[in-house]
């Protein structure tokens, strides 16, 4: 453990630790992972002091900033974030000094990096509870700093993921995938596996710290995944907080393939290193919630469902070859049926989507090509489930639409026999 | 007379016989050491055998590509194909020392320069696996990447990459095993050159509209009024 600390310590700047050390100890610390966001940090930062001020003034806190090379002058408007204004907002006033200090981890954003840096922060700082806090939420209210760390300080669950009022097709990724196969492989329905605002202990953030590769950039991909996966395979306690609506400041359709590197890619790592406990793991159990589990609104959104499936067409088309090497040959028939219908029959069902996804899991188990590759050829399939996903609930109540993923998650569980006899098997 | 022709066929006789004798050892050190070279050979064959399978040389070969090439020549597969190489000229360099013994003039220069070829053809085949390997690895991460960014002619771009890489690989294994170098290098020049030249006048002309779109996409991001349009969906 102190040679863990030691590598820690020489992986933080000498500036950065000196500043550390006139901190000293904390009760609570906040992580915010900044690049450029200089639009919304402002009033996030601000936001966070209110709650801190607020749920936390006699606890001793500290503000952390990891940032990637900002060239926005995002580092000093959080350390210049007066907290006057915030307390005057709130009309409490701090007991203890409330520290917001920044750093600068590398001079490209590194999610993983930036991560690390803030859980090596609170290991040092000997923090009982540590957040962290997307600087893109811009719709934080000071509750959230209560929602998500008051598990954490005072009821010791080490892991406190969020819940959001989403929009019925936002998220596609994590109700179509993420989500089903999560639950599916370690019986707990966790609702965003792939969370940017958290809580977890200092117990959790310590062994993930020193037993993640870190300086391996493939393993680094994806950190926030990682970090619940985890948290579920440790045996850690784990509960989930409602946090109100969640807003995309970018909403980046174009932005699959990353997205998928960092919440598939983890996922389906992980199944090798824990195969004994996803194995004997059968149904699915809820996980504490504070507030809804999800809530869906229905407003107006621009979607291009047809896009999607051209997507998915030329996919099916092109990419034969690469499909050979990882789907069945049966499954393959059935996407090029499938690809070959009407675009008002194009279905893509169910049970074929779950197929193809246990499929791919397999492959990437056994590498059958480059794991990034499998990964990325899974996007262009992905694009077809969501079109067929919109076609279904296009006019679905919010009801309607949990109960289509909940058909899908159930799918995926009783399914998981056929992921064993993939993975088992030579080919 | 009739004496002198009896002796000189004698003698004639007694030096064939002795020459015969003289070589017949030499025959006999030959076929020994084709069939000592032929055990060794089978054995290395065998062993090679077992490592490849050991470490999965099909699959990798598959990967790189270079089974489904060998099959469409209807060819053996890749360990197998090793395997037999490595057979042939572990027993044909064996039969060669052997044939060292017979101590024919000229032959050495020839067995010695086929001993110093055998390197150079050795390292032309690791050029074109590993350059398989590549060519596939690059031209399935370009097909992935063309796909899922909608580009139209994935796999036009996909195979042109695959086919630049193979005819660079191939020119330099030729060059390796000295086998007609400067046709090949002036045939991968000509080659090359005209592809770019057809791809840059093809772009250029043909999809002036397109570069625009991708100029006008790339340069004047933000000031597009089409920007934004395709869906609001976000997978996260």
């Amino acid at each position: 453990m102190t040679e863990v600390k030691l590598a820690e310590e020489s992986f933080l700047t000498d500036d950065f630790l000196r500043q550390l050390i006139d901190v000293g100890e904390v009760d609570i610390l906040v992580g915010v992972p900044t690049h450029n966001n200089a639009k919304t940090i402002g009033s996030v930062v601000e936001t966070i002091q209110a709650g801190i001020l607020k749920y936390f003034p006699r606890e001793r806190a500290a503000i952390i900033n990891a940032d990637g090379g900002s060239r926005d002058g995002t580092p000093e408007l959080i350390v210049s974030a007066a907290i006057g204004d915030a307390g005057r907002s709130s009309k409490v006033y701090a007991l203890r000094t409330l520290h917001s200090i920044s750093t600068q981890y590398a001079t490209t954003p590194a999610r993983g990096t930036a991560l690390r840096t803030i859980l090596a922060t609170a290991e040092l700082l000997r923090a009982k509870a540590c957040a962290v806090i997307s600087p893109e939420s811009t719709q934080i209210t000071a509750d959230w700093l209560t929602t998500v760390l008051r598990p954490t300080y005072a009821e010791q669950f080490d892991l406190v993921l969020p819940t959001y009022s989403r929009h019925k097709f936002d998220g596609l990724l994590l109700t179509n995938l993420l989500y089903p196969m999560t639950r599916a492989l370690y019986g707990l329905r966790i609702r965003e596996p792939y969370a940017l605002d958290f809580a977890f202990s200092g117990r959790l953030g310590s062994q993930f710290l020193a037993q993640n590769a870190w300086h391996d950039e493939t393993a680094q991909a994806g950190s926030e995944t990682q970090f619940t996966l985890t948290a579920i395979t440790g045996g850690y306690r784990i509960c989930q907080s409602y946090l109100g609506s969640k807003e995309h400041v970018e909403r980046r359709s174009a932005d699959l393939v990353p997205a998928m590197r960092q919440t598939v890619g983890p996922l389906f790592s992980s199944l090798e290193p824990h195969f004994s406990l996803w194995t004997s793991r059968t149904g699915s159990q809820p996980v504490p919630t504070t507030g809804p589990e999800q809530e869906f609104t229905r407003e107006p959104l621009r979607v291009n469902r047809k896009r999607l499936r051209e997507m998915f067409l030329i996919g099916v088309a092109e990419l034969e070859s690469v499909f050979q090497s990882i789907l069945s040959p049966s499954t393959l028939a059935e996407l090029q049926e499938i690809s070959r219908l009407e675009e008002g029959l194009f279905r893509y069902s169910a049970e074929l989507w779950v197929k193809t996804v246990y499929e791919f899991a397999a492959a990437y188990h056994k590498t059958v090509i480059s794991r990034d590759h499998i990964i990325q050829a899974l996007a262009p399939l992905f694009r077809g489930r969501a079109a067929t996903f919109l076609v279904e609930n296009r006019n679905g109540s919010a009801d309607d639409v949990e109960h289509n993923i909940e058909t899908l998650c159930l799918e995926f569980e009783r399914m998981k026999p056929y992921l064993l006899e993939k993975w088992n098997g030579r080919e | 007379m009739w004496e002198m022709i009896v002796s000189e066929l004698t003698q004639a006789m007694q030096e064939l016989a002795r020459s015969f004798a003289h070589i017949l050892p030499r025959i006999i050190v030959v076929v020994i050491m084709a069939f000592v070279g032929w055990v060794v050979a089978y054995f290395l064959k065998v062993l090679l055998r077992s490592i490849l399978r050991l470490i999965k040389f099909d699959k990798l070969s598959e990967n790189a590509g270079a089974s489904q090439l060998l099959a469409k020549a209807a060819l053996p597969s890749a360990t197998d194909l090793l395997c037999r190489f490595v057979f042939w000229v572990a027993w044909l360099g064996i039969i060669l020392l052997g044939v060292r013994a017979l101590d024919i003039a000229g032959l050495q220069e020839q067995i010695a320069k086929f001993f110093l070829f055998l390197p150079r053809l050795f390292v032309a085949l690791l050029i074109i696996f590993f350059g398989l390997l590549g060519a596939t690895f690059l031209s399935r991460a370009a097909l992935l990447a063309a796909v899922n960014a909608n580009f139209p002619s994935s796999r036009l771009l996909s195979v042109s990459i695959r086919t630049i890489i193979i005819i660079f690989v191939l020119s330099m294994a030729f060059e390796e095993v000295g086998v007609a170098e400067q046709t090949m290098l002036v045939a991968f020049g000509i080659a090359f050159g005209a592809t770019m030249l057809g791809l840059a006048i093809a772009f250029g002309t043909g999809g002036k509209d397109l570069a625009r779109q991708f100029l006008e996409k790339r340069l004047l991001r933000g000031t597009s009024k089409d920007e934004g349009k395709e869906d609001d969906l976000s997978p996260l």
